[in-house]
This record gives structure tokens, sequence and C-alpha cells, in this order.
């Protein structure tokens, strides 16, 4: 997909300005031909169009979600994705953890000077992709540039606005005894391939990001009427995060067993080689479903015509307090723990 | 995984747990030396699985762990000087000398950076011949030789802008040290399979006769520590003190000769402190005279600090396998992951840190 946008030339260089420059933020002309020729060119629709300051939209039915998520990942590009990319998936993602169905974004640039305008390029025309196949459109934004060293090439931000047209209600608090924890895919790709890169080290085999949007599959379930308690995706700290989260929110105990859990081999492998833990491991295109036990199966089902290492990996207890247990894979029981803050990888 | 799945096997496991269960008649107390080691026994629950005839207590095999206080301190002074991009294995940012960490010095401005190979902190000072380049050289004779791939590579290439800061310590005078305490408990040790892939076994032979003590070579999945503690308590049944070779598939007797001929090209065996422990003497290994002029410690002038442990922290009785971690007073209170008091709450392998990420729900004995 990048490659091909790639061929694309970009449209702003204008021939003197490769690079982003201060003056491009500054809302002089060239911030003006940047917006106008970059974002408006690449995301083009009506709302966006009335080149107003804020868009005005109509939403069907009642009631609405609205998420908002920063995205700094370095490397901008990475097997499976980019910066682009994932700004549109999370914030589906975001949306689609509410049940809603996603239908508008905004975007907002925070630029380094010196940034090269194809680089730039990459990551609209990426971000105008990964728009168009999630069926949400980017409606409103901003640009910002910083001095050059004071940011890291692109941070980007998009806030989300999606509508909820079913009645249920998907939060932690919603989370009973006895629900059935589903996962929609093998867990922990995103952070090793982020990871990997950025060490530069070397597998046999690519280690490619899952970034995807999920928001679908969630409508799928919705439409077949599955009772679903709650939905987490599994960002930043990995399954091992939103589990706990999910725990003590609902005040009770989350019992996942380690042979259940999907892991792909090379991340496995990565992650034994680094000392890392696979279940700490960030997700882009991951999401831990609970729902009612006599829906599991079905739910299953639903989410294994998408994602075919989908799996159930646990289910929910009132017995022992708050907490996240691991059955091992030689069957002993363990705390599942968050990690003190990144994970570091070990010595030997 | 190949090679991985083999070695986890819950069916293989209780097996095995079984015959311990069939062979042990009477208590037994074995250490297993390598923080490697520790850290699978709790993360997988092997101990669960074994008799309540049999204690495990963990050893001081943790890198991190044993770096004594001073040396960070050397590290964190070292680290925050401007001309200095300071490297070191992602443990020992975190772990805490008298009054910061690493990772503190690095937001406070230090150019401090994460590598995973001490060859690459090499590639570092050669892109920056302006820049003086440290590495953190801390481990034990698995990491060493490393090390002093590094340290020969840059006297060969003659990039004087590269230093090491050496805390390396060596495995059997620690175990000699702990034998030969009066009221050691240990009956039996668990050798550090990855140590004895380079360094070989015939350093053990004498280890066993002397005091008695049977020693398995032990690897670090599930089914090779099940094993050697099925071989330990053998041993132990039978009154024989051997030195046996559990992990064959990746030890020989005689261990890795290019590594070994390596360290002993680079380094000499010096007395060491370890932290919790105190000094033992030909318990480390620093640089020779032939490559002073890549001694960090003599480059910025900071040898000879002295510091004080913190009074709560019992990690010494931990490292000497006297106490549980959960059985100290600070352990899950004012010692934790976020505020580690001692070095054995923050590695990964330290003690502490595994029981507080796997165990902490569990009341002391």
């Amino acid at each position: 997909m990048n490659a091909l946008n790639f061929n694309v030339t970009c449209p702003v260089p204008l021939t003197q300005y490769p690079q982003v420059l201060l003056a491009h933020g500054g809302g002089g002309r060239l911030m003006h031909q940047l917006i106008n020729r970059m974002f408006l060119a690449a995301f083009s629709n009506p709302l966006l169009d009335t080149h107003h300051d804020a868009a005005v939209v109509d939403l069907p039915g009642r009631r609405m979600a609205f998420t908002t998520d920063s995205y700094v990942v370095r490397p901008l590009f990475f097997p499976g994705g980019d910066i682009g990319s994932i700004a549109v998936h999370g914030t589906v993602n975001d949306l689609a953890m509410a049940g809603a169905r996603p239908l508008y974004l905004s975007s907002a640039f925070i630029l380094e000077e010196g940034l090269p305008m194809e680089t730039l390029w990459r990551v609209v025309c990426s971000m105008r992709d990964a728009a168009r196949r999630c069926g949400v459109q980017i409606i409103t934004g901003d640009t910002k540039v910083v001095d050059r060293g004071k940011g890291d090439g692109v941070f980007i931000n998009t806030a989300g606005v999606g509508v909820v047209a079913h009645e249920q209600v998907i939060a932690p608090a919603g989370v009973r005894a006895g629900d059935v924890i589903l996962v929609n895919g093998d867990v922990g790709r995103h952070g090793m391939a982020i990871m990997a890169m950025r060490e530069g080290l070397a597998f046999d085999g690519q280690i490619e990001s899952d970034s995807a949007p999920v928001h679908e599959t969630v409508q799928a379930l919705l439409a077949a009427g599955i009772e679903i308690h709650c939905l987490r995706d599994l960002t930043r700290g990995g399954l091992t995060s939103a589990l706990h989260e999910i725990a003590e929110a609902a005040r009770l105990t989350v019992q996942v067993e380690e042979k259940l859990i999907p892991v792909r081999e090379e991340v496995h492998a990565a992650c034994e080689l680094l000392g890392l833990d696979p279940f700490q491991s960030a997700c882009e295109g991951r999401f831990a479903a609970f729902v009612a036990p006599a829906d599991a199966g079905r739910a299953l089902e639903i989410m294994r015509a998408q994602w075919p290492e989908a799996g159930i990996i646990g289910h929910v207890t009132s017995e022992g307090g708050t907490n996240v247990f691991l059955k091992s894979a030689i069957g002993a029981r363990r705390i599942l723990d968050l990690a003190s803050g990144e994970q570091l990888p070990r010595i030997c | 995984m190949k090679f991985l799945d083999e070695y986890r096997d819950a069916d293989l496991a209780r097996q095995l747990a079984r015959e311990i269960q069939r062979v042990t008649t009477r208590p037994w107390t074995l250490m297993e030396i390598c923080g490697g080691q520790t850290h699978a026994i709790v993360k997988f629950g092997i101990d669960e699985l074994l008799p309540p005839a049999l204690t495990l207590i963990h050893g001081p095999g943790c890198p991190v762990c044993v770096t004594p206080l001073e040396i960070i301190d050397q590290a964190l002074e070292i680290a925050a000087r401007p001309e200095v991009i300071f490297t070191s294995f992602g443990d020992m940012l975190r772990v805490p000398g008298s009054r910061t960490d690493l990772l503190s010095v690095k937001a406070g401005g230090g150019d401090v950076r994460m590598v995973y190979s001490p060859l690459d902190a090499l590639k570092i000072a050669a892109e920056n011949p302006g820049r003086e380049v440290v590495f953190f050289g801390v481990g034990f004779e698995t990491t060493a030789p490393a090390t002093a791939m590094a340290v020969y590579q840059a006297a060969q290439k003659r990039l004087t802008n590269f230093s090491l800061l050496v805390s390396h310590v060596l495995v059997p005078p620690a175990m000699s040290a702990l034998l030969s305490m009066p009221d050691c408990r240990i009956q039996g040790f668990l050798a550090a399979g990855h140590v004895c892939a380079v360094m070989g076994y015939e350093e053990y032979f004498p280890l066993a006769k002397q005091y008695r003590v049977p020693i398995v070579v032990t690897g670090f999945e599930p089914m090779d520590i099940l094993q050697g503690v099925l071989m330990t308590v053998q041993q132990l049944e039978s009154g024989r003190a051997e030195v046996e070779n559990q992990y064959t598939r990746a030890v020989r007797r005689e261990g890795n000769g290019p590594a070994q001929a390596l360290l002993r090209e680079v380094f000499q065996v010096v007395p060491r402190k370890w932290r919790g422990v105190g000094e033992i003497p030909r318990s480390g290994l620093g640089l020779r005279a032939t490559y002073a002029a890549h001694d960090a410690e003599k480059k910025f002038g900071v040898a000879g600090r002295r510091v004080e442990e913190s009074p709560d922290c019992q990690s010494g009785l931990v490292l000497q396998g006297r106490l549980k971690p959960n059985e100290c007073p600070a352990f899950g209170t004012k010692c934790h992951p976020e505020h580690p008091l001692g070095a054995t709450m923050v590695s990964s392998e330290g003690a502490c840190a595994a029981y507080y990420r796997y165990r902490r729900l569990q009341p002391a004995a």
C-alpha cells in the first residue's frame, strides 16, 4: 500500500520547498498551500470542502460516541502500517469499543521543521486510504509546525465521532461473573514489529504490525444480537493492561489460559529472545470482548469469519477479588501482572 | 514454537513432578543459582509442582541485583556528563543508585541509550568520534565475552572514545562463598546453564568435592528445571555429590574455547563487591592493564566511591537465600517495582521482582 502511494508525486514541493518549513505553520501563503494542496486534496469530501473552522454534521439516531487519540510512533513507517494508518485505525477502533459505527474524524498534524514533504505526503495518502477502507470521512483538521529537533517528524491527533445504534450498555461496569473473554486474533504483534525495526533486529520472516480496523467485526456481533458486556482494544500495555483495567473497573477476577491466547511464532520467538512478554506488547487491530456465556460460541464464529485466529481465552469469576490470573503453560496459576513502565529487555 | 513448546509440556511436567515426588524421602534444600531460573520457576509455577519436602532457595544469579551501589553511582556520574553517550542493557536503566537512576539522568538531559549488545555501543563510538561512548559492562560469564569482544575491537580499531565501566562477576567463587557461610542451608545446586555454556563445568568439580554438594548444570525451561531438580534429589537421596549436566543440548564440559580465550585476553580476575553479599575474593573480572585506555573508571576518575544501602532493604539475605522475598517486611509495602529499595526488586530476574510480579497475593510461609 505504502509503496504504491509513494509513486504518487507529492503535490506540495512547488520545486522550492521539498521540506516542511516553520512558515508552513505560520498562517500565511505557505500554510494555505500546504492545507489546500496536501490535506484538502487528499481528504476531500463535502463537509471538509466547506473550509469552515468547524464542520457541521447531522448525526442519525440519538446516541453518539466521541473519542480522541494522539499518535507519536517512531519509526513513522513500519511493516504492516505507518503513523497515518494507525492514526485512522486507532481512533476508529476506540469508537468501535463503544459499539459505535464510526463516521467522522478530525486530523491535527504537528510537523517538525525539515520533514520532507514527500514523507508527509506518504502519511497523508495512507490516512486517506485507511479512512476510505474504514468508511469514515476526515472532516476537519489543523496544522502546526515546531522547530527542528522539537518533534519527531510528524505527530498526529485524530478525534472521532460515531453513532451508537444499539441499546446495550457496553462498558467495563457491564462485565459479570461468568462472562466469556474472546480476542479477535494473535496478540502483541504491533509492539514487536516496532521494537524489531527500532532496534534493527533481524528475524527470519519480518514481523508485520497487526494494525487494522475492527469496527466491522463489532457491528457484526451487534447485528447478530450477541450480548456484549464490554469491549476493549489491546493497545498500549497489550492484553495484560486491558484485562487489568476491566478487572479493576468491574471489581472481578479475570482468569485466562496461556495456551489459549494466540501468539504468532515470530512474535513469540522475538519476545523470548529479548526477554519481553507478548501479553504486554501493544496491538493496533486487536480487541477483547466480554460476552454472556450463552452467546460465546456464536460470537466466536462471527469473529472467526473475519479473523481466523480469534479465540476464547478465559472467563470472569467473582472468586479471588479484583485480579487477573493466568494458568501457565504447565498448568500452574499465577498473577498476570502489569509492567511498571515500558518493558525493558532482559540482559541474559 | 519448536525447541520451546516441548520443554513446556504440561503432561511431561506432571510426569517429572511425580517422579520427583517418588524419589524424595526426606526434606532437601536446593538453590537455583541463576535469576533466569528463578524467574522461570515463579512464572510457570514450577515450585507448586514440587513435594513440600523440597525447598528451592533463590541464588544471587541476577547480574543487575548484585551490581554494587558504588558502581551504579559511578555510572550515574559518568552518564550525566555532557560529552558522554552512556550505553547499557535495558535492565540497568531503572536500578536505583543512592540518589537516582539512569532513566532519571536521561530525563535530566543525559545521553543514555539502551543497547542489546556491547558491539552496538562500539558502533555508536565509531559514528560519534567527538563524543565519549561508555558501555556499562554488567553480568556473569554469560555476557562477559561480548563485552570483551567490544573492548578488543575498540583497541584494534583504535576507537579511543570507547570505554567500559566494568562490573562483571563470576559464579563459582560466589557459590564457594555461600557454601562457606556458617549457617549455609544449601544441600544441592542447580548451576546456571548459560554460564556453563561459556565456561564449561570443570570449575565445579572441586566445589562438589570440597563441600560434598551435588551440582547439576541446568537449563531454563520448565522441563529443564524439573529434570535438574530430579537429578539433584536423586544424588542427595543416594548420598552422591557429583557434577552432572542436565543441559546437554547447550553445555559441553569444556565450554566455549574461543569465548574463554577472549575473556583471558581482555580481563583479569579481581576481587569484587557483590551487592547484598559483600566482597568476594577472585569473583570479578577487571580490565587488564593493556586495555586501561578503555577503562571508564580511570578515564573519568570516578574510583573510590563509598555509599550505604537503604537500611530497610534486606536484599542481601534474599540473595544469600536466607530470606524469601515475601518474608521481608518492606516487600510490597515500602518496596515495590515503582519504588524499589534494592536491585532485587528492579530486575526482571530479581527474586523480589519475580515474587511481586507473580506471587504477591501469597502470604509468607
